[in-house]
């Protein structure tokens, strides 16, 4: 399904990048992605944000945050790999170790014991180990349903996908697709805080989400200390 | 013997001297206290106080001018004195918005401001803070600040790597190249006038 999305997405992309207009270098599809911001946006008030609000409002905060830390306890295994491809042996280690006592501890992850013993979640996925590796992010690129992302973030995500724990550990394709529809409400149920802070910011809400993304992910590709860009200077260019 | 008598000598010098000697590192801890300390009363609060605060104990630390400059980019150069003036007062505006909504967020959470390490003679650092959040990975609040005749000033301010400040840059380039310099004041001014009535504070 999502490597389907992914699929398509690319083959778009491919055939918008015969018209460009976009004044921006690293969003070359400007055009098309306009037009997937504004399909995300239409489903997200329609069907999205009411489902995530509901969801907020009928499961108590408790059980919510058992649900995000399942979901999260399920990806550590993944980051661990990822750290270790990316030669970080001690991240690697102990998103291992946080796997393992959340895992059994914690009830299947639903407790988050490993964070109170010191052992601190990681963000990692496979885009940011290609980045780490030296591949370029591509241009920007907004998938359908799943947003802001890149060429290679985009690509990368069909390997997170099959390498996620949820795709390969659970048989019952109804249960797993039960688990990947509570995993997408969670998600945007937790980004309430964020999508308010766009609204509260964006003059122009494309261009925002856009060039905070990708200074959010070159960020997080170098663990939080990119070195600075020419961008960061007063004069550019 | 030193450091007390530059603590006697703090006391005894008013607000300008404390300005120049407070660390960068202390400098952001206060304002994030100070911030975080507004927002955890802020159901029991006037919005209109929370914005006084701000204003009153965040904004003279930020080197707005600056600011400005950075999210204006190639542009500002062309902006007429008074232009640049109102720039800097809407986006002013707009970022305290951003900044205090951004840390409203983690109002529950322990802000963890680093100490910083740097040269004694560095004129630009970077104090970083994390915000820790159980079950995901900490949040990295980090404030790039150069030192002015006036003392540290924060420059910039980046939540999660993500600057406050240049994440405008192509906004502000594209609304300049369609609509010039006034068209972006007033956009700016239109938003900031959105979000009073949101926050339900006025300027007065």
């Amino acid at each position: 399904m999502l490597a389907r999305v992914v699929a398509a997405a690319a083959l778009m992309a491919a055939l918008g990048g015969c018209a460009t207009t976009a004044n921006n270098p690293s969003d070359p599809l400007e055009p098309l992605n306009r037009t997937v911001f504004r399909f995300n946006d239409a489903v997200d008030e329609a069907v999205l944000k009411p489902v995530a609000r509901g969801y907020r409002a009928a499961v108590p905060q408790m059980a919510r945050t058992g649900v995000t830390n399942f979901f999260a306890n399920l990806e550590d295994l993944w980051i661990s790999a990822n750290n270790l491809m990316q030669g970080k042996v001690e991240s690697a280690l102990g998103d291992f170790l946080r796997f393992t006592f959340n895992s059994s501890f914690g009830l299947l992850g639903v407790i988050d014991i490993a964070s109170e013993m010191g052992l601190e979640k990681h963000n990692e996925d496979f885009g940011q180990t290609l980045g780490r590796w030296g591949v370029g992010s591509g241009p920007y690129l907004v998938l359908p349903f799943l947003g802001p992302s890149t060429v290679r973030d985009g690509s990368a995500l069909v390997v997170d996908y099959k390498a996620g724990l949820l795709s390969y550990a659970v048989d019952d394709v109804a249960v797993r697709n039960s688990l990947y529809a509570l995993k997408y409400v969670d998600t945007r149920a937790n980004l309430f805080d964020a999508t308010g802070l766009v609204e509260e910011a964006a003059l122009d809400k494309y261009t925002f989400v856009r060039d905070s993304w990708l200074q959010r992910r070159r960020s997080l590709v170098y663990d939080g200390n990119p070195p600075r860009e020419p961008a960061d200077s007063d004069e550019p260019k | 013997m030193k450091r007390i008598f530059c603590t006697v000598a703090l006391l005894a010098f008013a607000s300008l001297a404390a300005a120049q000697d407070v660390t960068p590192d202390v400098l952001v801890k206060g304002i994030t206290q100070d911030v975080l300390g507004v927002l955890k009363q802020k159901d029991g609060v006037d919005p209109k106080a929370i914005a006084t605060i701000i204003e009153t104990k965040v904004l003279p630390h930020f080197e707005l001018t600056r600011m400005t400059q950075l999210a204006m980019g190639r542009n500002w150069r062309s902006a007429s004195p008074e232009q640049q003036k109102l720039l800097t007062a809407e986006f002013m505006t707009l970022l305290v918005r951003t900044y205090s909504t951004a840390l409203s967020t983690y109002r529950d959470q322990v802000i963890d401001v680093k100490p910083l390490r740097a040269a004694p003679n560095a004129i630009d650092v970077t104090v970083k803070s994390d915000v820790k959040r159980p079950g995901s990975q900490p949040i990295a609040i980090d404030y790039d600040l150069g030192k002015t005749p006036a003392g540290w000033k924060v420059y910039d301010v980046k939540v999660g790597g993500v600057s406050l400040v240049t994440t405008y840059r192509e906004t502000f380039a594209n609304e300049i190249r369609e609509n010039g310099i006034d068209g972006l004041i007033k956009s700016l001014a239109t938003k900031n006038r959105q979000s009073d009535a949101r926050f339900g504070a006025s300027k007065t």
